[in-house]
């Protein structure tokens, strides 16, 4: 599993990440074409009044926020695992993979709130909704693994990093459940659900470009984790180098002369 | 008892030792010396099952320290007396040695007048029994943690610098402790600068530089 | 399993004992919970009618704030001097270990919610109309706290940045706590309409897997 992942020393890119890289940036620049360029604003005409009523130019928005909350998703769940892997196995893989996890998941989850507040703004009539479920339970997620990136910023150990990284990741992933429920039973204001993809008319090339967004988002999570992966590794090799050098030089500079005068038997 | 083979600790990133090679026998008396910094308190820290080997094997009565139940069981069965003393400094000295006695492993709780036994064989005026431990000097404080180790009657003594901070008085009966432990069989391990007293013990020397061994007087 | 309990009591009593002495809990933290109170008081205009429509959600404000503060301090007993290590010594369980420690802080928490409690009754003018439910939400509010609080406060020792990494690791994971503590109280107290009762299975499930979850996750941590 390692070979096939790590680089030599000084780079993370290799021939198949060039690739993915590559993919990844077109499919970007397709996404961004198709979702401001060639779909249509969500222009609905009201039942009643047959004002025209609807999203507008906001849904262009939701080409990015729902394949970014998706993978918010899918990054943390990773990180669950490993960090579990972790906590059964201890070998390092677990571990640099629970961290890459976490940041990238944790830079996605920040998107998927700004992207929510942005398109929030003009289809709410308001930056944030207090009592929506999935934005305070998304909001809790992000402040929790900000605090599992600031603890094991935090710890010089990195045994100790890890093992208390994976004690907090997975008391988050195992804490959301119990937020969700709190805040859904909380209140009943629930404006994800007012607006949600059923009432937007998705077919077609609206459908097209929401799935090319899923495809997209899901390259950008590999690829970004992939990197993050082998930067953590990289920097777990360097680390374990600089031990086996450590050891030798302490070895080599140990001086008999100063040792005895040390312990007074040089008479 | 205690036997090591190319054990490697880690401090953080830093290798406090370097690959150690020691097999010490029930009953022996071993002094550790050697100069600052070359791994003395990591290694009775390490027998202690404190630490986690990083590589190598250490194996404590019996016990493969690589692995964290066995580190947790030989705790109770070792006494470490290290540089910090380990008291509560709000409350007295009999809570604390009753306390450390029954943490580490003793069944009942331990009779006053074995803790009181003990405090007078360190030297302590059972006056101060009931005095709270900010009140005690240094040296007091060092004779109580000292109290409460002997309080257990542990097999295997790790002994990390006993008489720093104690008067000559506190020195010499550091020694008859030392002295009672060898007699009674235990297996003591003194890491010290103060050679000259432990050497009338008449011990095997290992001398450790360097994160590793460097001496050895018994080979 | 009586070594298992011998060892937790044993951790409370010294904990307990060390608080009866130094009495940190009592002379620091009851005070700082009434100038909570007294501060929002300030910060609210302080009329007696808003004060007391929020007095739930300002009172278990006030608790986790609190609570805060009784976790550091038994997070920091331990480290004076080497005790943390003496513990680990020991060989005692560290579930042993973690209960004793977070029935120390429960005790002192479900203390600090009492005076916190007739602190709202005199300053906001709250009434108690159940308190049953008041009690009952107080108790497991503090045993959900108390046992996150001391997993918490063990992953955050030992960095010289604990004091400022507790809040936001530890306030997060207890906003259940906190929504589910509110609205119990918005009922008992007579605030809102509310079916306070069914918020109490929430916080029973939260205590019992904070309960379960830290002794097993203490552990791990204390083998490091």
């Amino acid at each position: 599993m390692t070979e096939t992942m790590v680089t030599t020393g000084t780079t993370t890119g290799s021939g198949g990440s060039r690739v993915l890289g590559a993919v990844t940036l077109l499919g970007l620049a397709t996404l961004l074409l198709f979702a401001f360029g060639l779909t249509e604003p969500d222009v609905r005409l009201h039942p009643t009044t047959g004002e025209e009523i609807g999203q507008f130019d906001a849904v262009r928005l939701l080409y990015l926020h729902v394949p970014l909350a998706v993978f918010t998703y899918v990054a943390f769940v990773l990180c669950a695992v490993a960090s579990a892997g972790y906590l059964v196995r201890r070998t390092p893989w677990f571990d640099t993979m629970a961290h890459a996890a976490a940041e990238v998941g944790t830079v996605f989850c920040g998107l998927v709130l700004v992207t929510g507040s942005i398109w929030g703004r003009p289809v709410w009539n308001t930056w944030w909704e207090w009592g929506d479920v999935r934005l305070m339970t998304t909001l809790v997620l992000f402040l929790m693994f900000a605090g599992y990136l600031a603890l094991r910023r935090a710890t010089v150990d990195p045994r100790a990093a890890a093992l208390r990284g994976a004690v907090v990741a997975l008391v988050a992933v195992l804490d959301l459940p119990l937020v969700n429920r709190s805040v859904e039973w909380w209140e009943n204001r629930t404006l994800h659900q007012k607006s949600t993809l059923g009432e937007l008319k998705i077919q077609d090339l609206t459908l097209f470009t929401l799935m090319l967004g899923f495809l997209v988002f899901g390259l950008v999570l590999a690829w970004l984790l992939l990197h993050r992966f082998r930067v953590g590794w990289l920097e777990r090799e360097d680390a374990e180098l600089g031990v086996a050098t450590a050891i030798a030089e302490r070895r080599a500079a140990i001086d008999g002369g100063d040792v005895d005068a040390a312990v007074g038997e040089d008479a | 008892m205690v036997e090591l083979n190319a054990a490697v600790a880690l401090l953080g990133r830093f290798p406090a030792l370097t690959g150690v090679d020691l097999r010490i026998e029930a009953g022996e008396t071993v002094l550790l010396q050697g100069p600052n910094g070359a791994g003395k308190t990591t290694l009775l820290r390490l027998c202690a099952g404190l630490l986690v080997p990083e590589s190598g094997t250490v194996t404590v009565l019996g016990y493969d320290l690589a692995a964290g139940p066995e580190r947790r069981a030989v705790r109770r069965r070792v006494a470490l007396l290290g540089h910090s003393t380990g008291l509560y400094e709000d409350l007295t000295v009999a809570e604390n040695v009753r306390f450390w006695a029954r943490a580490g492993g003793l069944d009942v709780e331990p009779s006053v007048e074995r803790v009181v036994g003990a405090l007078q064989r360190l030297g302590l005026d059972d006056g101060l029994l009931d005095l709270p431990v900010h009140r005690l000097s240094a040296g007091q404080r060092r004779r109580t943690s000292l109290a409460a180790l002997v309080v257990r009657r542990p097999e295997l003594w790790l002994l990390d610098e006993p008489h720093a901070g104690l008067d000559q008085a506190g020195r010499k009966v550091v020694d008859e402790l030392i002295g009672d432990a060898v007699a009674a069989g235990g297996t003591v391990v003194v890491s010290s600068h103060e050679l000259e007293r432990v050497r009338l013990l008449s011990p095997r020397v290992v001398t450790l530089a360097g994160g590793t061994v460097h001496r050895d007087t018994s080979s | 399993m009586s070594r298992f309990l011998a060892d937790a009591r044993l951790v409370a009593a010294k904990d307990l004992r060390i608080e009866a002495r130094s009495r940190v809990v009592l002379n620091q933290v009851a005070p700082f919970a009434l100038l909570v109170l007294v501060l929002f008081g300030f910060a609210l205009d302080a009329d007696q009618r808003t004060l007391r429509a929020f007095a739930p959600g300002l009172f278990w404000v006030a608790v986790l704030l609190c609570a805060l503060l009784a976790i550091q301090r038994s997070v920091s007993v331990e480290q004076a001097d080497g005790a943390l290590s003496g513990l680990r010594l020991s060989g005692m369980s560290p579930a042993a270990l973690f209960v004793g420690k977070a029935s120390a802080v429960f005790v002192q928490l479900v203390v600090l919610e009492v005076l916190l409690t007739a602190g709202i009754i005199v300053l906001y003018g709250s009434e108690v109309d159940q308190p049953l439910l008041v009690f009952a939400t107080g108790l497991l509010a503090a045993v959900a706290v108390a046992c996150t609080g001391t997993l918490y406060g063990a992953l955050a020792s030992g960095l010289g940045v604990r004091e400022t990494l507790l809040p936001i690791l530890l306030l997060p994971v207890l906003a259940p706590v906190l929504i589910g503590a509110t609205r119990a109280f918005d009922d008992a107290l007579g605030s809102a309409a509310v079916d306070g009762w069914s918020w109490l299975g929430l916080l029973a499930v939260f205590a019992v897997v904070a309960t379960a979850g830290g002794a097993l996750a203490f552990g791990a941590l204390v083998e490091e």
